[in-house]
């Protein structure tokens, strides 16, 4: 991307809109086009360092979200339920503010069942589970296109073996980047 | 070790078809009798004169199809006779046998092996019927299965399935594989290898295709796959997950479950993959789609009412009735042949046991007492069902009558079996 040709347009947008964190510069600036003419030369070298800086900042951000998400892949669900536990709520806000942060990125989330039960109704339960993370994360903002929820029902366990404490690491949903 | 005939890993469509050796890696199937209720008719096949011209014994796969439906036991029935025989009554109702079949194998001029049979009823001291196969060697097998399905059907006025195939999935280590075999577990050949899980074959009503879901991809999509050539392609891949796969009876669409419009939700295909349309519409699970025979209603699995129950409703969608009240679990249906008969799986106090209801007066019976019942399947006569089960901590297939009486176990020595389906009556 050229900073010399987007520079003015965003910081103009960043005044407008007020913004105290880092530009974005993915994002199309909201009363600008992007065929506006680029400035001269003489004029964006005085905006070039501020931008930089910006940019630097952000990228930085999102290597602090994908390392703080790293061990904060599986979500675990209770017995015959989809909903997403309380106790789980930090985590999705984490995948959120990531996601949000750089609308690029796109996940999977892949809903699991335990082994009991039929194997297409498992796959029907683990998608509603799926849906379930998917929609804590729409809901604070993430883009529909950016996650899909699938499922692998019963046939994935992440435990072998029959009994509660199997069963329990096997009722998940993973998330997962594409 | 031979090639399956699709492996997912190398991508690549293989011509021919290959057969699973005997090697110890491998899956054998294996068909083991146990628990044969009833009286038994006894028949007499003697072996066929020239039967050393068959690369396959004809006689006694004849005799095995006949003692494996549970209905008939093999009397001694000494060599000598052939097609063109007059028996001496007396000494085959000596013998104890209601019925006798002799026959002779011999070769036609163009290579094709001319096997013919008689079969007689001792009691009456008459011919029943006397039919000749000339086949290619390679279809001996299949006349022999010809054969006992005339004579299944002369003695009982039932179709007979002896020379029918079904599909089945097998998952050895992280290998799974969509596997054709006859209907008495014999000529295996691996339809697809895959590393990633495959579920619900499917078989087209004319035999030539299966349609199933394989997890190859990173999720559940819908494929159809030539039985014969090997040819693959996608149905379904649409956002989220794609499953249940479902023959209409004309073969021309397929009835599948997605959740690219959020949850699960019945649609209908054409088999060509145009045409989608949505069929119902709720804010539950619906899945597991099947078609009455005469293509008229769609039985599927809703938990729009709490809990998984059966349900029922027009082809073309509409409303739906519940079809299954016992208990709060109730899945897999599967409809006979004739419309009759709902076979379908159900919870009872943590177990899952197949479950039989006639259709007309909505009488339901579990016929089974094991623990991990799934995915029942009829024989194209209406007369068994094949399902998965699970006995001294493997799966295995069962076979049964639909009173749950005669009960027939299919081994798998190395593998897991899983997902039966028995193919349909025409065999290409």
């Amino acid at each position: 991307m050229k900073l010399t040709r987007f520079a003015l347009p965003l910081i103009a947008a960043a005044a407008l809109a007020g913004c105290s964190s880092a530009v974005k510069l993915d994002e199309p600036a909201p009363v600008e086009t992007r065929t506006t003419t680029p400035p001269a030369s003489t004029t964006s070298q005085g905006t070039t360092a501020p931008a930089a800086e910006s940019r630097v900042a952000t990228v930085d951000l999102n290597a602090q979200y994908t390392e703080q998400v790293r061990d904060k892949r599986v979500v675990y669900f209770d017995f015959d339920s989809d909903a997403v536990k309380e106790e789980y709520r930090p985590l999705v806000e984490l995948h959120a503010k990531r996601l949000n942060n750089n609308k690029r990125l796109a996940m999977t989330l892949e809903g699991h069942t335990d082994e009991r039960g039929g194997r297409e109704y498992n796959l029907a339960l683990g998608q509603r589970r799926a849906e379930a993370v998917a929609k804590s994360l729409t809901l604070l903002g993430v883009g529909g296109a950016q996650v899909e929820a699938v499922s692998f029902g019963k046939e994935r366990p992440a435990a072998q073996g029959s009994g509660e404490e199997a069963w329990a690491k096997n009722r998940r949903v993973e998330l997962k980047d594409k | 070790m031979l090639e399956p005939l699709v492996s997912v890993s190398r991508r690549r469509t293989l011509a021919a078809l290959a057969a699973l050796g005997a090697g110890p890696a491998l899956a054998q199937l294996r068909i083991d009798i146990a628990g044969v209720g009833g009286t038994r008719v006894p028949v007499a096949i003697v072996d066929f004169r020239d039967e050393s011209k068959s690369p396959q014994p004809i006689a006694a796969i004849v005799r095995a199809d006949l003692e494996r439906s549970g209905l008939f036991r093999s009397v001694d029935a000494p060599a000598g006779l052939s097609e063109t025989s007059v028996p001496v009554w007396t000494d085959w109702r000596a013998r104890q046998a209601d019925a006798l079949a002799a026959g002779s194998v011999s070769r036609l001029a163009d290579g094709r092996l001319d096997i013919r049979f008689k079969l007689w009823d001792v009691v009456k001291g008459a011919e029943v019927v006397g039919e000749a196969h000339a086949v290619q060697p390679d279809d001996a097998r299949l006349a022999a299965h010809r054969i006992a399905d005339t004579i299944y059907q002369k003695l009982t006025g039932d179709r007979g399935v002896f020379a029918t195939r079904m599909a089945y999935v097998t998952k050895a280590g992280r290998r799974f594989s969509l596997v054709i075999a006859d209907a008495d577990g014999e000529g295996a050949k691996v339809a697809l290898a895959s590393p990633e899980p495959i579920i619900s074959p499917a078989w087209a009503p004319n035999g030539r295709e299966l349609a199933y879901v394989s997890f190859e991809s990173g999720k559940a999509t819908v494929r159809i796959q030539d039985v014969q050539t090997g040819g693959r392609r996608v149905l379904a891949d649409f956002k989220g997950t794609n499953s249940a796969p479902a023959w209409s009876p004309d073969g021309q669409q397929l009835a599948i479950s997605l959740s690219r419009e959020g949850g699960t939700q019945l649609f209908v295909i054409n088999r060509d993959g145009s045409g989608l349309r949505r069929i119902a519409q709720s804010g539950a699970i619906d899945t597991e789609a099947c078609y009455s025979p005469d293509g008229s209603k769609i039985y599927f699995v809703s938990d729009r009412g709490g809990s998984p129950q059966v349900y029922r409703m027009p082809a073309s969608g509409g409303s739906a009735e519940r079809v299954t009240f016992g208990g709060n679990y109730n899945i897999s249906p599967a409809v006979s042949p004739d419309g009759r008969t709902l076979a379908y799986i159900s919870r009872i106090g943590g177990a899952f046991r197949l479950s039989v209801m006639d259709l007309g007066t909505g009488q339901a019976q579990q016929i089974s007492d094991a623990n991990d019942d799934e995915s029942p399947s009829f024989a194209p006569n209406g007369r068994l069902i094949v399902y998965a089960s699970r006995a001294g901590g493997k799966e295995v297939l069962m076979t049964t009558t639909l009173d749950g009486k005669i009960k027939t176990p299919l081994l798998v020595t190395l593998a897991e079996v899983r997902e039966p389906t028995w193919g349909p009556f025409t065999r290409q």
